[in-house]
């Protein structure tokens, strides 16, 4: 089972639920890996703390035009949603930063003058902490094209085991949706503030969009008003976490401790959200 | 020889808009008869990336063989140099003004692009 954590915007917790979460799994004796999507930032290592036992390079595809074959159809440029193919006069113009990989256009080509060249993009590495598999990437610097990269990461989660926890990248782009797919439930986590909300408006959007059941995790809940709250009655959407502001946890993060090491008394919580998940999926 | 201008309105007197991406409009001047008509580019205002790109495409297919606009990114610069079309850069002028310094070859041309792109 694929659960993923995904937050409107960055610093709202999102880490921290995701690696509990794939701890306290663990602890119950449950296979886990933990996937940190988050590839222009990975964080997860610093509160697991992990070995790493294997590197790779990941490469994404390019199109390479051989334009002795190319017969000027278009099609190329007509199947690309990206805009990264066009074809000017009597050439072909490729355009490596706005290219996803997905290989349609040589697909399409008539003449087979189109091929595919490989470029890296980042690395994915594999390790564990306290028995949990974890995998991350690390996109190269100066590479705008993370989805191919976060393609990789989930490649790695091993389909055997019973859950698979997916730190996903904040925000609501395609990077985000790349991470999302799959899920079998969706935890957005928010804080109870203007911003909070209307960055949890974003993500619902994107999320029923996905039709994947969803619910709602609020962070430092015991801070902000209560818009959140009114919203999610409004919505029907399950409040399913909640966190209070507590110095002990800001405390424990500060120090790079995974929170239910420093503080067991929050397990509860995240027992909590695995019944939900239970009650709203057959299985 | 036709040219394009990126402005802000659909006539002579609108003002030459400086973003060449994400310019609402293009008028496609016709230096041999002096006619014109104004070529929408909105749709670009919403499209998050790749919008030079699709500028220049544009352009390409109203048979401009010049441009004059404030800004082009790396992508755009590529996609109009294949269509063999010239850059030419201005500022602060309206439509009229920046034809009326073209036909008297007082504007400066561009030979790379001028700003950098941006990624989401
Ligand atoms: S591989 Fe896909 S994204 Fe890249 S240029 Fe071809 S069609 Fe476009
Ligand atoms: S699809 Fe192939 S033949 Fe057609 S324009 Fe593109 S490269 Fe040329």
């Amino acid at each position: 089972m694929q659960i993923s954590i995904a937050s409107g915007k960055g610093g709202t917790g999102k880490t921290t639920i995701a690696t509990n979460l794939a701890y306290f799994l663990k602890k119950q004796n449950k296979t886990v890996t933990l996937l940190d999507c988050d590839v222009e930032e990975p964080n997860c290592h610093l509160f697991l703390h992990p070995t790493w036992t294997s590197t790779e390079k990941s490469t994404s595809k390019i199109p390479l035009v051989n334009m002795s074959k190319c017969i000027k159809c278009g099609r190329c440029g007509d199947i690309c949603h990206f805009g990264a193919i066009a074809n000017i006069k009597d050439t072909v113009l490729v355009f490596p930063e706005l290219c996803h990989g997905c290989g349609g256009c040589s697909i399409v080509c008539p003449t087979g003058a189109i091929t595919e060249s490989e470029k890296e993009i980042g690395d994915v590495q594999t390790g564990t902490a306290d028995g949990l598999e974890i995998v991350q990437g690390l996109l190269k610097v100066g590479e705008p094209m993370s989805p191919p990269l976060i393609r990789s990461v989930k490649k790695y989660a091993n389909t055997d085991d019973e859950f698979v926890i997916v730190d996903c990248p904040p925000g609501t782009s395609c990077p985000v949706i790349e991470s999302l797919k799959n899920s079998d439930f969706i935890l957005l986590i928010t804080e109870p503030t203007p911003f909070g909300l209307n960055d949890l408006k974003l993500a619902v959007d994107v999320v029923n969009e996905l039709k994947i059941p969803f619910a709602v995790g609020i962070n430092r809940s015991t801070i902000g008003d209560s818009t959140v709250w009114d919203y999610c009655k409004e919505q029907n959407i399950p409040i399913i976490l909640e966190i209070p502001h507590d110095r002990h946890i800001a405390r424990a993060y500060s120090e790079g401790i995974l929170l239910l090491k420093a503080l067991p008394q929050y397990e509860e919580k995240f027992a909590d959200i695995l019944e939900h998940i239970k009650e709203v999926l057959p299985s | 020889m036709k040219i394009a201008i990126s402005a802000t309105g659909n006539d002579l007197c609108s003002t030459l808009d400086a973003r060449f991406g994400r310019t609402s409009q293009f008028i496609i001047y016709d230096l041999d008869n002096d006619s014109y008509i104004s070529v929408d580019n909105e749709q670009n205002l919403t499209s998050a990336q790749g919008a030079g790109i699709q500028s220049a495409q544009t352009i390409i297919k109203a048979e401009a063989e010049a441009v004059i606009t404030g800004n082009v990114g790396p992508n755009a610069f590529r996609t109009l140099t294949a269509g063999n079309v010239d850059i030419y850069l201005g500022t602060g002028l309206t439509v009229q003004e920046a034809i009326d310094k073209f036909k008297n070859g007082t504007l400066q041309k561009a030979s790379g692009n001028n700003v950098e792109g941006h990624w989401m």
